[in-house]
């Protein structure tokens, strides 16, 4: 590829890292938004560390614990530190998914948990729990290939209708409540161990995970999480639009498929191992978009905003209430919840009065 | 039969020989005569469903009586097993299920009617949520102790959550759906949050999370079905100034209606009925929204049509979903609202994907 001949000026402001036949370019502002990002989300980790199970530990004692010394080596590298590295994770997940999907609808609310992704991959979780009973893999495919068919439904009811920003939020809603609904059947039809165990899990919730259920679901994040970085550059092709980005040789097609597989893998594992946690995938890519001043969504921002976002969220779900533990899903549903409020107002106010400047 | 796609305004689509009708000016008369006769027969067919539903209500359930055995029932008073379900429990939550059904249908279309949107209506905009949270915060606070407060409340709630979500969304119907269902995330996470922290305390009002018809059968009806049927008596007298205001606020002033008075009255009908209804039955979403697209095409753009074919179809619909909600389950039964739900979700992808269709 030959280079442009005069670089506009905002590719000045980039770094390019070239290392034998690879090279990786991203702007200097999204470097250093990223690596703020990366230290608040440690940050809120430490915090969580300090926090778990409403008692509190001084963060030396934390840190000592983690080097392996002290008395509560025990009580922060096994049972504290599952929960804040679930947090993170499964946070950056959710981010990255939502990045994926807000860039391929090229929508804000495109993101997988409002179309009802989670809902679908909750349910393939609740039949794979009531009806295949199997172990950990079954639940994580039964749960993959819900998100897949309730995208695929999605996509299909939105089909003929230009596929247009707000009318597949809407077909996505009305999934989504059917999903849910069907989802309360099948939760009040099963034994009552189970629908205990459903209900509580149904809000989602990072209570009580060990390193034993999170470890295969960190390891399928990871390996999903290099698809959508590999096809990053791609990406950003195809935010110019479809023309655009088939002249640049882009195949749109593959990559859509690749992007959904990743975004969907991504939603639904983390919906298997924690429940569906809403609202972290609408708020993370945008959030991290401002903060980046991007103009499609970042990738990198988007999986660290996530990961900040779900942390301090389940640090606050312990501490709100204190006795009481509240499943993190609460928390990002009620913050998430104003936020998309913010952005209609937002956008209404835009639509309606004269522009502001 | 090829319908007139053009005909976006319910009123462009009286009828789509219309055009036809006009080039043999002297067929229109009969024409309209036998659309009239149309309307009664569907009015009439709707109402056997009504009387269809009425008897399954009583009928089926856990333990199912034989419609004989109901009859026996209603006339004499012999104290028997049946006559005791009849009675004390099938009886009244048929009768709760009628009045919510209109309500709910009602409310429904007046909303749709009055936003010309047809994506409108109370569940999914959030306002019988509204009314549910209300009951729930006015409970932590000792308020939501008798029914009328509880009326109070959740008429208080479906206003203020009906005026929030109008003034955000009201730019576009589809923005208007999806602030509406933000909001009722927002509101449902905080109710489980407070149920959480005072279980014993939200025991009580755990119901007002998800509408149900069951467990209230021994509650007095008469003060929420009075307000249901005096609020359905104001829209029936509001049918005449909105089938003019269908036209545009313009038409409607030079007919000599007053737009503003009518709004007002309009919205005042909405929340009563809303929060009447959610008071006694919890938040039920959806039905406002299928009922009123089922009964559309046969009132053929006539508001007071559609009010009278909304009235009958609302109670078909939900006692037709409550009776499917008891049989669900080998044990127990279903909240109503669930299958509400499953059931109206298609007719929000359908309305979504005709408006598609009308604007491509």
């Amino acid at each position: 590829m030959s280079r442009p001949v005069a670089a506009p000026p905002v590719l000045t402001r980039s770094v390019v890292l070239r290392v034998g036949p690879w090279s990786f370019r991203a702007g200097r502002r999204t470097l250093v938004v990223s690596g703020v990002l990366l230290a608040a989300a440690l940050g809120v980790g430490l915090l969580g560390l300090c926090l778990g199970g409403g008692s509190w530990t001084a963060p030396g004692e934390v840190l000592a614990a983690l080097a392996g010394h002290g008395d509560s080596v025990v009580v922060v590298r096994e049972w504290r530190l599952p929960r804040v590295v679930a947090g993170l994770a499964f946070g950056a997940a959710l981010g990255l998914a939502g990045a994926v999907f807000q860039s391929i609808t090229r929508n804000p609310l495109g993101s997988p948990d409002v179309v009802g992704l989670d809902a679908g991959a909750y349910t393939g979780a609740l039949f794979a729990i009531t009806v295949l009973g199997g172990g950990p893999g079954t639940l994580a495919g039964s749960s993959v290939a819900g998100g897949l068919l309730a995208a695929a439904a999605v996509y299909v009811l939105s089909l003929g209708t230009r596929l247009s920003g707000l009318r597949l939020i809407v077909v996505g809603i009305a999934v989504n409540a059917m999903l849910t609904a069907l989802n309360s059947w099948i939760v009040l039809r099963a034994d009552l161990d189970v629908a205990i165990a459903a209900t509580g899990w149904s809000s989602g919730s990072l209570n009580g995970l060990d390193w034993d259920e999170i470890a295969v679901p960190i390891a399928v994040i990871v390996a999903l999480a290099l698809l959508p970085a590999a096809l990053s550059p791609a990406m950003r092709q195809t935010a110019l639009g479809d023309e655009q980005a088939i002249a640049s040789g882009v195949r749109l097609n593959p990559l859509r498929l690749l992007l959904v597989l990743a975004g969907v893998g991504c939603t639904a594992t983390v919906t298997a191992a924690a429940g569906p946690i809403m609202f972290i995938a609408l708020a993370a890519p945008q959030i991290g978009r401002l903060l980046a001043g991007t103009a499609g969504v970042a990738l990198a921002p988007a999986a660290l905003a996530g990961a900040v976002l779900l942390s301090a969220a389940d640090v606050v779900a312990q501490v709100l209430l204190a006795p009481v533990a509240l499943p993190v899903g609460v928390v990002t549903t009620v913050i998430g919840g104003c936020y998309l409020i913010a952005l209609l107002a937002r956008k209404a106010r835009r639509a309606a009065g004269p522009p502001a400047s | 039969m090829k319908t007139d796609s053009s005909g976006r305004r319910a009123g462009a689509r009286t009828d789509s020989s219309g055009r036809r009708a006009g080039a043999r000016a002297g067929s229109s008369e009969r024409r309209a005569a036998s659309a009239a006769r149309r309307r009664v027969v569907v009015l009439a067919a709707f109402v056997l469903l009504l009387l269809a539903a009425l008897v399954a209500s009583v009928c089926v359930g856990a333990r199912a009586i034989a419609p004989a055995d109901v009859w026996r029932a209603l006339v004499g008073a012999d104290g028997g097993e049946a006559y005791l379900i009849v009675h004390d429990v099938r009886g009244p939550r048929t009768l709760l299920g009628v009045c919510v059904g209109a309500a709910l249908g009602v409310a429904g279309m007046l909303v749709q009617t009055l936003t010309r949107n047809p994506l409108a209506e109370p569940g999914l905009l959030g306002v019988t949520s509204g009314a549910g949270f209300a009951i729930n915060v006015g409970g932590l606070l000792g308020l939501a102790g008798g029914q009328a407060g509880q009326l109070a409340l959740a008429s208080l709630g479906a206003a203020l959550t009906a005026v929030l979500v109008y003034a955000l969304g009201s730019a576009e119907p589809l923005r208007l759906v999806l602030t509406g269902v933000a909001l009722s995330a927002v509101l449902s996470g905080i109710s489980l949050g407070l149920r959480l922290t005072l279980p014993d305390v939200f025991d009580r009002y755990r119901f007002w999370s998800i509408g149900s018809l069951a467990g209230h059968e021994q509650a007095p009806l008469a003060l929420p079905a009075t307000t249901i049927v005096l609020a359905l008596a104001g829209a029936v007298l509001v049918t005449r100034p909105l089938n003019a205001l269908v036209l545009g606020d313009d038409a409607a002033r030079s007919l000599g209606g007053n737009v503003v008075r009518t709004r007002v009255a309009v919205l005042v009908l909405v929340t009563l009925l809303a929060g009447a209804a959610t008071a006694v039955a919890g938040p039920i979403a959806f039905l406002g929204l299928m009922v009123p697209h089922l009964a559309r095409r046969p009132a053929g753009g006539s508001v007071p049509w559609l009010m009278a074919y909304t009235m009958v179809l609302g109670p078909v619909l939900l006692l037709a979903s409550d009776v499917t909600a008891r049989v669900l389950l080998p044990t127990g039964e279903v909240p109503v609202a669930v299958v509400t739900a499953f059931a109206g979700a298609p007719a929000l992808i359908w309305a979504v994907r005709r408006r598609g269709r009308v604007a491509a």
